[in-house]
């Protein structure tokens, strides 16, 4: 029998501390819709992806019904548009990312990933294709977003990608200068990305998943801060003990949801995706979080040491809670899309080379910041190069969202609107890594033994 | 996945009023759900109810009661929801 203080305590985890299934993914594979022309490939992929996920959104919505769970997005990842459009002949994808989006607004989902190519090794010409034609892509579609593997601990990192991709990002942020460079926040860099994350806009399906599956990826930091106002002033493995307690049962709800889903789809059921995601909204923030573990900003000295710690907890609990937990499963410090991040860095506390020692222990990387408009193409391939590294080098997934806002510099602030919410514009270290970025070539890949 | 029992929690959380659990129940009634519990507690100067109900054969997603109930929390200024067992279950269980 659930007593009466379990059912109250899951109430207040649902009504004031913004716990949610942040979104329910279904993965698609396109692999079947490669073809000769352009015209016959997007045919088969838009009549594919309605076909699978044509229920997505109603299932999502009755699922919420029964339990009272909130479900704030259903969306899409397919597998790599490199991979499919590779045998079409054209020398522009757009079209492939027009098709998806017009999939994306028949289906009612609200994001769909995998306008993506692997190329932590080399480049296909597809590959090439495909990231030449991602500017457009993003800018001339509402709901897809775009993603790029450049890095792996086990190919080392490719610099000739590196490069390239700074280019890409100024260019996409030059075509959608009117929404304040929008398209950038559409568009990610990674090392060793997982092949089943259902948070964009990293999504997309790889190569080694099935036919299709539902991928659950559920949120809580509010959750999680609320449990430890419990123990302050306790010791830090008392803190590790609640963050796991906590996770676990978020989880939880997260393997319900995912399971009905899968059942009810008639889908098989993938991962489940313990990501602690802020949003803009008072409550629900990883910075404040961290904070409560007794750090005045988040920034200051001792955050790193928390958010490991932190980190590694929801992992713990997680893992207890559900059997198949995949994805990026940790703590996403976005900068743009958490109330309290936002005003460490407006106030000066948290800096980009923070932020980027940051991410050597939380789930991701350097997300949703935005930097001065006039940043060099090679200076943004400079810290994408540095975050490959900390991903290839120390065997975990690292990212890059950077926005270079144009026309606009250190001391503003750029509004997104919505779950991507507003950032102060961070500086950037100004002295040129250009001639090392360059070179291009590749890192190769660390060696494993002689870990220190 | 499900426990197989069609089970749920409603709850009740606000001012207390004269009246609430008549209401309740004879909205339930109508739609042939069973009350196999009720408790009442002042949590935090908050008045709470909890009922444990049977619904039968009743889809909570399928049907309207969540929307009746709903309309009879505004109508006396509380909070109402109807939630399946499984979530706590699931939640509070291993």
């Amino acid at each position: 029998m659930i007593t009466d203080f379990e059912i109250l305590e899951t109430m207040k985890m649902f009504n004031e501390q913004h716990l949610d299934i942040r979104t329910i993914t279904m993965g698609i594979s396109l692999m079947d819709c490669a073809a000769s022309s352009v015209e016959e490939s997007c045919d088969r992929i838009y009549d594919k992806i309605c076909r699978y996920a044509g229920n997505l959104v109603s299932t999502g919505e009755a699922i919420s019904r029964k339990y009272g769970v909130p479900i704030i997005h259903k969306r899409i990842s397919v597998t790599p548009i490199s991979i499919v459009a590779a045998a079409c002949g054209s020398k522009d994808y757009t079209p492939f990312a027009k098709t998806l989006d017009k999939a994306a607004r028949t289906c009612g989902v609200n994001f769909v990933g995998g306008f993506s190519a692997l190329v932590q090794k080399g480049y296909t010409d597809s590959d090439k294709i495909l990231i030449n034609s991602i500017p457009e892509a993003l800018a001339s579609t509402e709901f897809v977003c775009s993603s790029v593997n450049l890095a792996s601990t086990r190919t080392g990192i490719n610099m000739d990608a590196v490069r390239d991709m700074g280019n890409i990002i100024k260019k996409t942020a030059e075509l959608t200068s009117d929404n304040d460079a929008l398209g950038c926040a559409k568009l990610v860099v990674f090392a060793n990305a997982p092949e089943d994350n259902p948070f964009m806009a990293g999504a997309f399906l790889g190569p080694g998943e099935p036919e299709c599956v539902i991928n659950v990826g559920i949120s809580g930091p509010g959750v999680v801060k609320h449990a430890l106002e419990g123990v302050r002033g306790q010791d830090l493995g008392a803190v590790a003990e609640t963050i796991k307690k906590a996770a676990f049962k978020i989880t939880r709800v997260g393997e319900l949801v995912a399971r009905e889903a899968s059942e009810r789809l008639g889908v098989p059921f993938g991962i489940i995706d313990l990501s602690l995601a802020p949003t803009p909204a008072v409550g629900d923030s990883v910075a404040r979080l961290l904070e409560e573990f007794g750090l005045e900003t988040c920034g200051t000295w001792g955050t790193t040491a928390a958010l490991a710690m932190l980190n590694d907890a929801v992992k713990k609990g997680g893992t207890m809670a559900s059997s198949f937990v995949g994805g990026l499963s940790g703590a996403f410090i976005p900068v743009s899309e958490d109330e309290g991040m936002i005003e460490a860095a407006a106030s000066g506390s948290l800096r980009l080379e923070k932020l980027e020692a940051m991410t050597c222990v939380c789930s991701v990387g350097l997300d949703m910041i935005a930097v001065p408009g006039d940043t060099t193409a090679e200076t943004i391939s400079g810290i994408i190069a540095d975050e490959m590294a900390l991903g290839t080098f120390n065997n975990k997934t690292t990212a890059v969202r950077l926005i270079p806002v144009p026309g606009k510099d250190v001391g503003d602030f750029v509004e997104f609107g919505g779950l991507l919410g507003r950032a102060p514009i961070m500086e950037v270290n100004r002295s040129s890594c250009a001639d090392f970025i360059r070179r291009g070539g590749r890192i190769p890949a660390p060696i494993h033994s002689m870990r220190n | 996945m499900a426990s197989g029992k069609n089970t749920a929690v409603i709850s009740v959380i606000g001012k207390d009023k004269v009246g609430i659990i008549a209401k309740v129940s004879a909205i339930l009634a109508e739609n042939n759900i069973n009350i196999n519990d009720i408790s009442q507690t002042i949590l935090d100067d908050i008045f709470t109810m909890i009922m444990m109900v049977d619904l039968r054969d009743l889809q909570i997603e399928e049907s309207d009661i969540k929307e009746k109930l709903n309309a009879l929390g505004e109508e006396l200024g509380v909070t109402i929801t109807i939630q399946h067992t499984d979530l706590f279950d699931k939640m509070h269980r291993i």
